[in-house]
């Protein structure tokens, strides 16, 4: 679009929006319309009955009660007719409809939290399908906020003590500005995010997936198709070639290298052999390897790992793996998350000089290595 | 052109040629009493707008909260006030004695009746400050911890089940516009004691304001005639609440 | 005047020299400071508010010059929150409710009615004193770390959360408060009782009716907003449960009482702007306002309608749909007799004889902005439109159009006009009218950007906009206007104060203008008039046709006159 820069409407992505924007635009016309007549006729006055000019001055008006009726009853009715469209649509937009989704929401300083009926929570984001009335109810936690989608011309305080309520049904899928319309403090200004609509479809399998844009996948699901994808599966089959030796059921092996050294795999030997294949290279073969070292990130590497310890059990459900990332329908089974999180976070203590630092957020040991990588 | 000749720019003083006490922005006596009617009745109006809020916020919470409402003023003495009620009635009476005596230029009549209406005013400030201090003793006031102080004195009610009967924001609520709005009128008394002092010691000294024209005093009249009504409100309105059904 | 059966623009009797005016009779501080005369209280006014402004202005200036930028420039959010909040509070509480009235009403109200002084000179001298104690105490609450809630105040924001001078800032906008319920005091009694023999009220200027509507509003809206505020202070202070849920009170509630004195303040704004519009165009276009009785009542029907239209402010705050659908009817009641005023001032320029000096230009300006600021309060009134406008910069918009190209212009059009009958001086008419042009461009490039925004979704009172970078261009337009806007509001400080000290003298009427305050010296003696006038004919008594006729026979001396760049010399009609 040409007007890229100097955008002058915002997106109309809902069922009010074609009614709004013929009331604004109507609004406009008037506007523009008594504007010019009262500019065109000051300034002509101004010009024409300057003092000194011809013009004729003979009979002068001082009053005129058809002209005091007709520019008091003309603008009154015009009002008096964008009250009663304006008035329409506010009703609409007041009245939800009986089938619409209901999706609560909670304002706070400073963000949103959103939630869907069937428990998927977001922050910051709306999810919503086009074409199906949505209700929000809407609480604050704190003090006043507003809850404002420009795109769909709706708004509605949220207030402390009380539920409060908008609807809308998107028709446009896409992303659209989600702002905090009623100022609340610092971060008043940053307390936004987006409004996605999605077709049905998508948004019905986003609900399903907790939330997510695909179901999402177990971390050995995610080694799989990594490793498929880097390649690993060129080399790395099911028995031991010339090439590359086999690695099923490598995990808890001991292995024996071409110095005469040997290792049990575990999680640290597996991931050292992704990076660096010629640290401990297995008897019997060459530096043949590629070094996967600084291509792969650590969450990468887990999910590889992960995938190593099951590949080539047949069993359908593979058995869970030490290292769990918390994801909506996959459950931890039996073992607390948290202490295997840190169960694991033990090994990745160790100070290891050459480890990369990773990008992986909020698992305390991942943030240790990190920052033992930034002290380097 | 035509004109009137002007008194201040003709070196005249205030006295000469004019009425005593007439100010010198004003053409007679009659134009001065008359602007000082108007601009008294338009401050009562402010004032009116000023305690009009405070009764319109009273009025809606009571509405809302009646039971819990009804619960808190039972702590209220109503024999203390009845007993007020009645010493500012008796002050306006005192109030419009004196007006009528400077109406007459009695200026002894004037003063005692002042002091009087000054004597009623002060008892009607002695009452307030024991309620007042009640209420402290029982923690019937507003303030952080007034849930957990108050709940005393809320008596049987309280504590029934294991739980409070009176939803304590709610009494604390009350508590808070019993403070404030009998709060503000008492300032007003207190301005209105200040007031009518300046206006005693005024006729006291025979000043040219108050000894020729009455409407001075008769204006301190319509300001005590005020406060005196804004009780007439809160009396009832706090003390005199029907049972809620 | 032929308003006291003369046509003359110079009193008789008069000598030119020297004499005793207001400005030269006392020289002391205690005789300032200390002073009955309305036209010395309106001095000390005048150079309180201007700095009030300038203060206000230069929150202003921060506020354009943070939002150039998406993320910020020089100030962290906590800080712009501070800055935007004072600017408000500075302009609304001591400059925009107070200017006009204040200064021009009481300069003026005594001289056009032909009186000696106010009904109430000491009152008067303490309503001055009660909004210095309010401003300095605002000032206090600024220094000492100033207010983040906006100059709205919303609960439980302001009472329960913010930690910030709240209360010394509110304390000091109470004492203010009285200041304005005093001057309305005043303004009613001496409009009512202290008219000089003749004036009879068809007879007003139409400034007075305006100034009578103005207090009005002053009278009955201030003490609500008052007790409103101060019952906040106490929720902070005591912990009084009136406005925050989680003591049991109600937020709305705050809202219902802060706008039902808010939006009677924009009138308050805004009349005593209408009534100096009406004594520019009826002066400069030298003839009577056309409508005379339909301007005068349309500022009663303003004061009266406004106190009926709060909740427009409130349409989305989760009142009821029916409370929403009636305020936002008679909010387009109240419209309609601002429009009156508008399309009857511009029906008296024709057949005028009309001249294009400074003050005109202000209100030839004033006409062309407040009919876009006017006419874009129709989208918030129209509560369909609203719920998506409200609380964005369409509204920022919308309110500084009537409020900067509205009150703002007619103060600087009343500055203008009434500068030589306050101090005796003629200013550079040249510079003046170059600074109307430039607050006009300036203006209009500043906030027109900002309808543009507001539509677009830009909410107000946001320090932060770098999610959605589309709106940084009309940002920068915007920030570019201000400076030009500045600049035109910082030249008149200049020009008017080089007047005192080496501007020619002006007689009487300068302007050959119509009024009760036009014959008497420039500067007026302390008691006004040598003489009380006795009122015979209407104020705006001109006669267009022999003017018209004089005219066409002075046609070169006029030309002359006017080309140099000075005002016409005073003429002996």
């Amino acid at each position: 679009m040409q007007f890229t820069n100097f955008p002058l409407a915002p997106p109309s992505a809902s069922n009010f929006s074609q009614e709004y924007d013929v009331l604004f635009y109507t609004l406009t016309g008037l506007t523009v319309f008594f504007t010019l007549v009262v500019s065109v006729a000051v300034i002509f006055f101004a010009i024409r009955y300057r003092q000194g000019t011809k013009a004729d001055r003979s009979r002068p008006m001082y009053e005129n009660l058809f002209l005091e009726l007709t520019w008091t009853i003309v603008p009154l009715v015009l009002g008096l007719v964008m009250f009663y469209f304006g008035t329409s649509l506010y009703v609409k937009m007041r009245t939800p409809p009986r089938n619409s989704t209901e999706i609560f929401v909670i304002g706070k300083q400073w963000m949103w939290h959103v939630q869907h009926g069937n428990g998927v929570r977001e922050n910051n984001t709306l999810h919503v399908p086009v074409g199906q009335p949505v209700k929000l109810t809407m609480i604050s936690q704190d003090v006043l906020h507003a809850f404002y989608i420009p795109a769909f011309r709706v708004q509605e305080h949220v207030v402390p003590g009380r539920y409060t309520q908008l609807w809308f049904t998107a028709t446009q899928a896409g992303e659209y500005h989600l702002f905090c319309n009623m100022y609340c403090g610092t971060q008043h200004s940053e307390m936004g995010g987006k409004v996605v609509a999605m077709p049905p479809k998508e948004f019905a399998e986003w609900l399903a997936n907790g939330g997510q844009s695909v179901a999402p996948m177990s971390m050995e699901q995610a080694g799989a198709k990594l490793f498929n994808k880097v390649g690993c599966n060129n080399c790395h089959g099911a028995e031991d070639t010339l090439r590359a030796p086999s690695l099923n059921g490598i995990f808890g092996k001991r292995r024996v290298f071409a110095d005469g050294t040997s290792l049990i795999a575990d999680e640290e030997y597996m991931r050292s052999s992704i990076l660096r294949p010629y640290d401990h290279i297995t008897a019997g073969y060459g530096q043949t390897m590629p070094v996967y070292e600084g291509q792969l990130t650590e969450e990468d590497v887990l999910n590889l790992v992960a995938y190593m310890k099951v590949m080539g059990t047949s069993s359908p459900n593979p058995p869970t793996s030490n290292i769990n990332r918390h994801s909506g329908p996959s459950a931890v089974s039996g073992s607390n998350e948290a202490t295997s999180l840190a169960a694991n976070a033990a090994q990745w203590n160790t100070a290891d000089p050459d480890a990369t630092p990773t990008r992986r957020v909020g698992s305390p040991a991942v943030g240790a290595v990190a920052a033992q990588g930034r002290n380097r | 052109m035509a004109a009137i000749p002007n008194p201040m720019e003709h070196g005249h003083d205030h006295g000469h040629g004019h009425e005593p006490g007439l100010q010198h922005q004003y053409e007679d006596m009659a134009q001065q009493s008359e602007t000082y009617i108007v601009g008294m009745w338009s401050f009562l109006v402010s004032e009116v707008m000023f305690f009009g809020a405070l009764f319109l916020i009273y009025t809606l919470y009571r509405w809302n909260y009646q039971v819990d409402f009804y619960i808190a003023h039972e702590h209220l003495d109503v024999k203390l006030g009845a007993i007020n009620t009645t010493v500012l009635l008796f002050s306006s009476f005192t109030m419009v004695m004196a007006v009528q005596s400077a109406q007459l230029k009695e200026r002894i009549r004037v003063m005692g009746y002042l002091a009087a209406t000054v004597l009623c005013a002060c008892t009607f400030l002695v009452i307030k400050y024991f309620e007042y201090k009640s209420k402290f003793a029982d923690h019937l006031y507003p303030g952080v911890s007034f849930a957990d102080d108050a709940v005393k004195a809320f008596g049987p009610h309280a504590l029934e089940n294991g739980h409070v009967a009176v939803n304590m924001n709610h009494a604390q609520l009350f508590y808070g516009l019993y403070f404030g709005m009998t709060g503000l009128h008492a300032v007003h008394i207190i301005v209105g004691i200040g007031i009518l002092l300046s206006l005693i010691r005024l006729w006291y000294n025979r000043a040219k304001t108050v000894i020729h024209d009455y409407v001075p005093t008769e204006m301190v009249g319509l300001y005590w005639h005020f406060v005196d009504l804004v009780w007439i409100f809160l009396f009832p309105l706090f003390y005199l609440m029907p049972i809620p059904r | 005047m032929s308003s006291t059966g003369k046509v003359t623009g110079e009193l008789q009797h008069q000598p030119q020299t020297e004499e005793v005016n207001y400005l030269n009779n006392g020289h002391t501080i205690a005789s300032w400071l200390l002073t009955g005369d309305h036209k010395r209280i309106a001095m000390l006014y005048l150079i309180s508010t201007t700095f009030f402004f300038f203060l206000g202005s230069l929150a202003a200036g921060l506020v354009r010059f943070e939002l150039t930028s998406p993320a910020g420039v020089v100030l962290e959010s906590e800080t712009y929150n501070k800055v935007f909040s004072s600017h408000g509070i500075l302009m609304i509480f001591t400059f925009l409710v107070v200017a006009i009235p204040a200064i021009f009403g009481n300069f003026l109200i005594p001289l056009m009615i032909g009186a000696r002084d106010l009904a109430f000179p000491r009152l008067n001298l303490a309503s001055w004193y009660m909004f210095m104690t309010g401003g300095i105490l605002i000032l206090i609450g600024f220094i000492a770390g100033g207010v983040d809630t906006g100059w709205t105040f919303y609960t439980p924001y302001s009472s329960m959360y913010s930690n910030t001078q709240v209360s010394l800032v509110l304390v000091g906008v109470f004492i203010g408060g009285f200041s304005s319920i005093t001057t309305g005091v005043n303004f009613v009694a001496t409009i009512h009782k202290m008219r000089a023999p003749g004036m009879t009220w068809f007879r007003l200027p139409l400034f007075v009716w305006a100034m009578y509507a103005t207090s009005l509003l002053l009278i009955l809206g201030t003490p609500v907003v008052a007790i409103t505020l101060l019952l906040v202070v106490f929720e902070r202070l005591f912990k009084l449960p009136i406005f925050s849920p989680e003591l049991g009170g109600d937020p709305v509630l705050f809202q219902h009482l802060f706008w039902f004195y808010s939006h009677p303040a924009v009138y308050i704004m805004i009349l005593p702007a209408f009534g100096v519009i009406s004594e520019l165009i009826a002066n400069f276009s030298r003839k009577r306002i056309f409508g005379y009785h339909f301007v005068a009542f349309s500022s009663i029907a303003i004061a009266g309608l406004g106190f009926l239209v709060w909740g427009h402010h409130m349409f989305v705050s989760s009142q009821s749909m029916y409370e929403s659908v009636v305020f936002s009817l008679i909010s387009f009641l109240v419209a309609v007799p601002s429009a009156i005023k508008i399309f009857n001032w511009t029906t008296t320029m024709y057949k005028g004889n009309v001249r294009l000096q400074s003050p005109m230009l202000f209100a030839i300006f004033f006409l062309l902005i407040f009919t876009v600021g006017g006419l874009t309060g129709l989208y918030l009134g129209c509560i369909g439109t609203d719920v998506h406008l409200t609380a964005t910069y369409f509204v920022v918009a919308h309110f500084h159009y009537v409020m900067v190209g509205g009150t703002m212009l007619g103060f600087l059009g009343a500055l203008h006009y009434w500068w030589p009958k306050m101090t005796g001086r003629l200013y550079s008419e040249n510079i003046a009218r170059a600074t109307a042009y430039i607050v006009f461009v300036g203006f209009n490039l500043t906030f027109f950007p900002q309808f543009i925004l507001g539509w677009m979704g830009m909410p107000r009172r946001y320090h932060y906009y770098y999610f959605a970078p589309e709106f940084q261009a009309y940002h920068i337009m915007s920030s570019l206007g201000a400076s030009v806007l500045g600049l035109g509001f910082i030249l008149p400080a200049f020009y008017l104060t080089m007047s005192l000290i080496n501007g020619k003298k002006a007689g009487p009427n300068p302007w050959q203008a119509h009024g009760l305050e036009w014959e008497t010296s420039s500067p007026p003696p302390t008691a006004n008039f040598l003489e009380t006038p006795i009122v015979m004919d209407e104020v705006y008594d001109f006669d267009p046709v022999s003017e018209h006729q004089q005219n066409m026979a002075d046609l070169e001396k006029r030309e002359a006159s006017d080309n140099d760049g000075n005002m016409p010399i005073e003429d002996h009609d």
